[in-house]
């Protein structure tokens, strides 16, 4: 295929712009360039990401900064509580964790992957499966799956509901929890709110089971489209435990090309900036990190659910774990990188989640009181890692004597994430756009494959307004020539 | 009428923060049957904070939207956003309708328009001084606590173009 990244002479090209108007920041956009042959010469997806919050967290004392991340983002702000509190435990120069406090923190993790892979799955994800990608945009949502599937759209709500109910248990309210702290937790779980989440974990297993081979039915009805659609060879990457298991919370990071050959193993992430470049480019606000030993053409990697699942060698858990032999195999010995596949890796997760999350329940150290690590002489640095439910997510952060922060680094998982959705589009403009016109049908496949990496657009913003869906037709001179709109 | 009264948005953006903060005062006004529910933005589970409700009330600033703010009756729509975390007001009570398979209750919107939305900004001064009016008007509806005097009201307010998340 091409490189469409760069058109050799963009001034030449007709232009299409997908653009969502956003009313205050953080928006995609999709660019298409093509000639008057209507042959596709670049394609880009522009994504907007948190402007400026590193300089907004400069200057805040070292121990706000695990609450304060969580305005990042309105949607997993607590991937972002763990990930500055795992940083803040070793800058402050707190020991490991307690055994109580690293549980309550790892089922925290547990109900905000639950919660996060239900709404995408239920509300996001499952409509475009269930009816096709040119059905119209108003069934193409979590309405339309409640209409024509009133359990499945049921069981969406009550899971993502269990999530939120064990946040809210675990950090003491709906948002801006205190939870997580430098050294520990500052709350402990009560036995009521343990048996309270004890009560339904069984039946979210069972939902997550059958989301699973609801997934794995649609594939088979056209394995073909699923396994190509948005397909993109590259590298992935995800932390692992000791033992190769994929690990949520913790771990060492394993890389694997796209045939699945190693890169490298139990990385220790603490380095990430000697293995990592961020490498900018003019068009985008969003960061292009790449494996620095590889260089920028063939560095890139995708993380979250696709790659999490085949980097590792297995699942903690036995219904999870076989769920996943089963997926692995599909690809008879070669990892799959069709976009779609995230979806059924997604589900496999959220089975994984809930087990885990059930295991946890049913440890007596859960419901504990010792939550605070013994403290050493501090580092003022630390780097916390996790996989955040769109993928490994990095905070890193350096404060002075006067307890302030002087830096911080933050790599997302859609930024990790930004090359292989690049990718995706590119695969999907070149295969579905035919003639001169922006069809329905097209913009679907595109917002089809965008969502499979479920990117976080800057969702911690949401006032009244419009987020309308718009798509310019540009000539080479610039001058408008058509206009569509949705939503 | 119990009352469930929604009020969401980002404090760490400037004026996105309107509908947070006059959720705040409706806390610490501590009003008889009427639930609080804070959030940054609102989600399909927020369909099930309108069971067992007579009325709900969905607080939020806006952009672009009447000035110094716009009440509005609500109805349930379906969403057809392209690729957001987020639902609007209404298509949480579509979402309710369809989950539960019943008619949703009488919902309402006040939505402030605010006019800056900078990350690590406090509310701008015009956003300031719409909060006090919009305080002024949610007494008003406190101390006229029925559908019938609300959707009077919403009557005879700017009309809203969009109610989206």
């Amino acid at each position: 295929m091409l490189n469409l990244e760069t058109a050799q002479s963009p001034h030449k090209l007709r232009r299409v712009a997908i653009e969502p108007v956003s009313r205050v920041e953080g928006h995609g956009k999709v660019t298409i360039l093509l000639d008057d042959e209507n042959r596709v010469h670049q394609v880009r997806l522009h994504i907007v990401e948190f402007r400026g919050f590193e300089v907004f967290i400069e200057g805040r004392p070292f121990w706000e900064v695990p609450v304060i991340v969580q305005r990042l983002c309105g949607i997993c702000p607590v991937s972002h509580h763990i990930a500055a509190a795992k940083a803040m435990d070793i800058a402050a120069g707190y020991g490991p964790l307690t055994p109580t406090a690293e549980k309550l923190r790892r089922l925290l993790h547990y109900g905000q992957i639950i919660q996060s892979h239900a709404l995408h799955f239920f509300h996001l994800a499952s409509p475009d499966l269930l009816f096709g990608f040119d059905s119209e945009v108003g069934k193409r949502n979590v309405v339309g799956v409640a209409a024509a599937f009133p359990d499945l759209a049921k069981r969406g709500v009550m899971t993502r509901k269990w999530g939120q109910e064990v946040i809210r248990h675990i950090v003491g309210k709906r948002i801006h929890g205190t939870g997580c702290i430098p050294g520990g937790m500052n709350k402990a779980l009560k036995v009521e709110e343990r048996d309270e989440l004890r009560r339904d974990i069984d039946e979210i297993i069972a939902w997550s089971r059958e989301s699973v081979a609801l997934v794995a039915k649609l594939y088979e009805t056209n394995p073909d489209f699923y396994r190509r659609f948005g397909e993109s060879q590259t590298n992935m990457m995800g932390l692992v435990d000791s033992t190769g298991a994929l690990d949520f919370y913790h771990g060492g990071l394993r890389a694997a090309d796209a045939e699945g050959a190693r890169i490298f193993d139990h990385l220790d992430y603490t380095t990430y900036q000697d293995v990592f470049v961020e490498e900018t480019k003019p068009w985008s606000y969003m960061k292009f990190p790449h494996i620095k030993s590889l260089g920028a053409e063939s560095g890139s990697y995708r993380v979250g659910p696709l790659a999490r699942v085949q980097v590792a060698d297995r699942l903690s858990t036995p219904l999870a774990d076989d769920e996943r032999r089963k997926f692995v195999a599909l690809g008879g010995g070669k990892p799959l990188h069709g976009a779609l596949l995230y979806h059924w890796a997604r589900m496999i997760e959220m089975l994984n989640a809930a087990e885990m999350a059930r295991d946890l329940l049913n440890d007596a150290d859960i419901v504990g009181t010792e939550l605070m690590a013994d403290k050493g002489p501090r580092r003022g640095e630390g780097v916390g890692v996790i996989e955040a439910p769109r993928g490994t997510l990095f905070h890193h952060y350096r404060f002075g004597d006067d307890d302030l922060i002087t830096y911080c680094n933050l790599i997302v998982s859609t930024t990790n994430n930004n090359q292989a959705m690049n990718d995706a589009i590119r695969a999907v403009a070149a295969r579905f756009l035919t003639g001169r016109e922006v069809t329905e049908g097209l913009l679907n496949h595109i917002e089809v494959a965008i969502r499979a990496y479920d990117p976080c657009l800057s969702c911690a913003t949401h006032a009244l307004g419009q987020m309308p869906l718009e798509v310019d037709l540009v000539d080479a001179d610039g001058e408008l020539l058509s206009r569509g709109r949705r939503g | 009428m119990r009352l469930a009264v929604f009020g969401w948005g980002n404090d760490s953006r400037g004026d996105d923060g309107l509908g947070r903060a006059l959720r705040a005062r409706i806390g610490a006004a501590d009003w008889a049957e009427a639930t609080i529910i804070e959030d940054y933005q609102l989600q399909i589970e927020h369909a099930l904070d309108l069971v067992d409700v007579d009325c709900a009330l969905f607080i939020d600033a806006g952009k672009g939207t009447p000035a110094p703010f716009a009440f509005a009756r609500l109805a349930p729509k379906r969403d057809a956003t392209h690729s957001t975390h987020a639902l609007s007001p209404e298509a949480v009570l579509d979402v309710y309708a369809r989950v539960r398979e019943e008619t949703p209750p009488p919902a309402f919107a006040l939505c402030v328009r605010g006019e800056s939305f900078e990350l690590g900004e406090g509310l701008s001064d015009a956003g300031a001084e719409r909060l006090e009016a919009a305080w002024d008007f949610v007494k008003r509806l406190m101390a006229e606590r029925s559908v019938e005097a609300w959707d009077k009201l919403a009557s005879q307010s700017p009309r809203l173009a969009r109610l989206p998340e």
